[in-house]
């Protein structure tokens, strides 16, 4: 029995099973992402070279300083080298995974970008995840009830809060639920930072929870929407179709309907959007990092540039680039393992 | 036909995620309680909480550029001297007594006994001489504060109890040495003085305070000295927290987050002031809001550099100019009262050094005179309105502002239209501070704003008019003006000579009416510092100068060593009753989402059966 299925199955195997299209597409798309890649990082170093201002004497600003010393900060920083030169430098750093020493704070480039990853995935990462399943789950629920006055009030809040300016949101949700609203209301939430100074052990992680409430709320209430829209108008799509008359011919329940046959199907652009998403994490919420005080890498890279510290924005320019870069090369990788019709 | 063929797998992220949304919500609800459980965790004794904005660069004195920094390193170290509270004149801090030795190139310091470092080793004036001599020794333990050693053949300290530093020229500024001490028994053994973070917490100092803990982005801590020559401070730990928004750090005063804010708004400044337990404290400024006029760029060699207009080298275009502006509207309506029209380059702050002018010296607001002087110079208006220089060139300025600064561009806007009420055509340029610098750099501008932070000593913000500053080359400029004056430059070097503090002012005064007679330099105003601070949490703390001046940002210690807490005063913790609301709302919601997650899973498998 075994026996047969397998020889049964053998030819189409060879066929479906052939590694050649999809070995070509991924070495396709890896080189692809390997070319933006190098493309970024020879960018990135003219890029920030182009902006108006000297480090050096953006970092003595008011400070009595002598001639020597503003020759030996840019000889400490290396801007006293020709630009070749830099540039020879900066590619010879970026062989060995070197993405220079920040102007500012004199710490490698890696070690800054390595401090504040994690509060900015803390963040943006919940951010993200919550604003995809309130989005993806209303616009379902907004599709499914098209017309009515479920789907115009939750399609018209998302787009209200959509269209809000993060940063004033933010702050009124810190005059609201920190500030009590000179108060009125009780103060329930840190106006802003990651923790409380001087907590420790298992009450630190509680006071970092109690600390990215309002943060995550903020870009929730902001972001929800693109997730809703393209759920909305997907599914609506999906539900024009035949197969789902022949569902429901079958005798199946609406909400079985919905959830077996059309949401599955719908979800396909959404995936897109969550990848490309994904991608930007990293790069923070610059906004909402501002507002909150969030040490994240929004935060420092908005430092990094009023100098402008070169190292530094420039290897968190490269950085965020990468990260979207690999995001994109995995949703192209995962939507044919998704997708059947996409595959080679 | 592409129907998916494992539906309930394809559900997987949706379910996960509405079950992390509701974990992540509830989660918050258990803080407030856990933290009020786990309360041996919380640092025992008085906290004062300030809020900062600005990133600390380093702890590494030899490095340390940014204000926030420097604030930091002069809790945690001693220097030679210290600007006193009262007047900002110097007292002795690590030196206990000084003098100076007739032709004035020997200045001997008598160090105070019996000091320590706060890991217990003795603190004498080998430490001060190994500091100053490394700092002369290594550009890169120069970087930060080489301008102060720059005059000195040696340091040394013939005893524990004595320093003795030979000069090259008299300098008059020895008793505002702003270095930082460091203990040589640690930092001896340091090999590259520019890439050492000195973060090995806690910090061996023996200010006040000593450095404990630094979170990057969150917050600065630092702990009472009880060694501390002085007497221990009033507060047993400070903490400095780092805010990004202003607004926000507003509401963190009000919630009792911080107990001190500074670098208000007017605006903000006054909705504080009606406030129950909040005291504003605005203090006489430390800088000056200014713009200078291009004279003529040009380098050290006498190259000229840039496109200044020509007009700009006549002294009468630019008294006129100063005669077209009214600063008291300025304060009015620009800092809301919070300023002090200026007179004199060095602030009012300093009344020592601040030099007024009088009678018809005085540049003060006067359109008449203003088109009397430039009508006795041959400007003859034209057809537009705007004059014509006698070469024939229209009286058209730009006018660089930074854009960044709200106060700047105001004024800006005013002298716009000031000007043109004498005959005088600005063109504001509203820019980028790094355009600005680049601006200046190549000469490519007429009128561009300026400020400084002016020290208790005047000598480094005098010193940037002198010929001496002009550039070598393009690009390699420090000061803000290409201001040269033979007689200034006289004056500037007599001021550096002269020990006697009285004389010193006189001529710091003369050199100050030169700037004001040139109108190259044109102060405007003294903006207020304005800062709050929670009176029920803070009951006295000392300002800097006194009365009438800053807490953050003193030239010493004085305001958080002197610190006392309020008797009254509370844990600044949510209450119960708070805890309770945030648990409740938070429950409400959180259990929201997992009765729906629980209902939805009930109906998929009612489905499949």
């Amino acid at each position: 029995m075994a026996q047969a299925t397998t020889e049964k199955a053998a030819p189409q195997r060879v066929k479906r099973g052939d590694p050649g299209p999809m070995l070509r597409l991924v070495a396709t798309r890896l080189a692809g992402a390997a070319v933006s890649l190098i493309a970024v990082m020879l960018t990135a170093f003219f890029l920030f070279r182009v902006l108006p201002g000297d480090p050096v004497r953006a970092m003595t600003q008011g400070r009595p300083v002598s001639v020597e010393q503003l020759a030996e900060l840019r000889r400490q920083y290396g801007l006293d080298k020709p630009l070749h030169q830099q540039f020879l430098d900066y590619c010879a750093g970026l062989a060995r995974f070197d993405l220079g020493t920040s102007y500012q704070y004199r710490l490698p480039v890696t070690e800054l970008i390595a401090d504040r990853l994690w509060p900015t995935l803390l963040l943006v990462g919940t951010g993200t995840l919550l604003a995809a399943a309130l989005g993806l789950w209303l616009g379902t629920r907004a599709a499914w009830r098209r017309g009515r006055v479920t789907d115009q009030v939750t399609t018209g809040i998302a787009l209200t809060l959509w269209s809000v300016p993060t940063f004033w949101l933010g702050l009124v949700l810190i005059v609201v639920f920190a500030g009590g609203a000179g108060g009125v209301l009780p103060q329930l939430f840190p106006t802003g930072g990651m923790s409380t100074p001087g907590v420790t052990g298992t009450a630190a992680i509680l006071d970092t929870a109690h600390h990215l409430v309002l943060p995550v709320t903020t870009m929730v209430a902001v972001l929800y929407a693109q997730y809703l829209m393209v759920m909305r108008s997907s599914l609506l799509d999906e539900m024009g179709s035949d197969y789902l008359m022949t569902a429901r011919a079958k005798g199946l329940r609406d909400a079985l309907v919905l959830r077996r046959h059309a949401v599955p199907n719908a979800l396909l652009p959404t995936v897109t959007l969550i990848f490309l998403n994904l991608g930007q994490v990293v790069a923070g919420a610059i906004l909402v990092e501002a507002v909150f005080s969030w040490p994240g890498l929004g935060q420092l890279f908005y430092q990094g540039l009023r100098l402008p510290d070169l190292p530094l924005v420039q290897g968190m320019f490269i950085f965020f680039s990468a990260s979207v870069i690999l995001m994109n090369l995995l949703a192209d990788l995962v939507y044919p393992l998704l997708d059947p019709r996409v595959r080679p | 036909m592409a129907v998916p063929q494992s539906p309930a797998r394809r559900w997987f992220p949706y379910r996960t995620a509405a079950l992390s949304a509701a974990l992540v919500l509830t989660a918050p609800a258990l803080a407030p309680a856990a933290s009020a459980q786990d309360a041996p965790d919380a640092p025992e004794g008085q906290t004062l909480t300030i809020a900062v904005s600005q990133p600390v660069d380093t702890f590494n004195p030899f490095q340390a550029q940014l204000a926030s920094s420097t604030n930091v390193l002069r809790l945690i170290y001693p220097m030679l001297t210290v600007p006193s509270a009262e007047d900002n004149t110097p007292g002795g801090e690590l030196a206990e007594s000084w003098q100076t030795s007739d032709d004035g190139l020997t200045w001997t310091f008598r160090i105070r006994d019996g000091l320590t470092w706060s890991d217990g080793e003795p603190l004498d004036a080998t430490d001060a001489a190994w500091t100053l001599t490394t700092m002369m020794e290594d550009e890169g333990a120069a970087t930060a504060n080489g301008s102060f050693v720059a005059n000195f053949e040696s340091a040394t300290a013939p005893d524990p109890g004595s320093l003795v530093i030979e000069l090259s020229e008299p300098q008059a500024t020895m008793l505002a040495l702003d270095v930082p001490i460091l203990p040589e028994h640690l930092w001896s053994d340091v090999d590259d003085y520019v890439g050492f973070p000195n973060d090995d917490y806690p910090v061996v100092g023996s200010g006040p305070f000593i450095l404990t803990d630094y979170a990057a982005g969150e917050s600065i801590t630092l702990d009472a000295n009880p060694d501390f020559w002085r007497g221990p401070p009033g507060f047993d730990r400070l903490v400095l927290r780092y805010y990004t928004d202003q607004d926000a750090m507003v509401e963190a005063l009000r919630r009792g987050e911080v107990s001190v804010v500074h670098n208000l708004t007017p605006a903000q400044a006054d909705a504080l002031e009606s406030t129950d337990g909040i005291t504003v404290n605005a203090a006489d400024g430390k800088r000056f809001t200014a713009f200078t006029v291009n004279p003529g760029a040009r380098t050290s060699g006498g190259d000229p550099i840039g496109d200044g207009h020509p007009a700009l080298g006549d002294r009468a275009v630019r008294q006129a100019i100063m005669l077209g502006i009214d600063k008291d509207v300025l304060v009015d309506r620009v800092y809301g009262g919070y300023a002090t029209a200026a007179g004199g380059y060095i602030p009012a702050r300093y009344p020592d050094y601040h030099w007024e002018p009088a009678g018809d010296e005085r540049l003060g607001f006067d359109t008449g005179r203003a088109r009397e002087v430039l009508d006795d110079a041959g400007y003859e208006e034209g057809d537009d309105g705007v004059r014509v220089s006698p070469d024939g060139d229209r009286l058209s300025f730009r006018m660089a502002v930074h854009n960044d600064r709200p106060d700047y561009v105001q004024i800006g806007q005013f002298m716009e239209e000031w000007l043109a009420d004498i005959g005088i055509e600005v063109q504001g340029q509203y820019i980028d501070s790094g355009q600005i610098g680049d601006r200046l750099n190549d000469g490519e501008y007429d009128l561009i704003f300026t400020g400084w932070t002016v020290n208790p000593d005047p000598d480094y913000v005098l010193g940037l008019h002198t010929c001496d500053a002009l550039p070598d080359r393009p690009g390699t400029m420090r000061s803000d003006s290409y201001f040269c004056n033979e007689d200034y430059d006289r004056l500037y070097s007599r001021q550096l000579a002269e020990y006697e503090p009285g004389a010193r002012a006189d001529i710091v005064h003369d050199m100050q009416r030169v700037l004001h007679d040139e109108a190259v330099v044109n102060v405007l105003v003294y903006a207020d510092m304005l800062e709050a601070y929670r009176s029920d949490q803070i009951a006295s703390i000392q300002p800097q100068p006194d009365p009438g001046g800053n807490l953050w940002g003193q030239d010493g210690y004085w305001s958080w060593w002197s610190a006392q807490p309020a008797a009254s005063d509370t844990d600044p913790g949510p209450s119960p009753f708070l805890i309770g609301g945030i648990v409740l709302a938070v429950v409400v919601v959180g259990g929201a989402v997992v009765l729906l997650v629980l209902r939805r899973r009930g109906a998929s498998a009612d489905d499949r059966e």
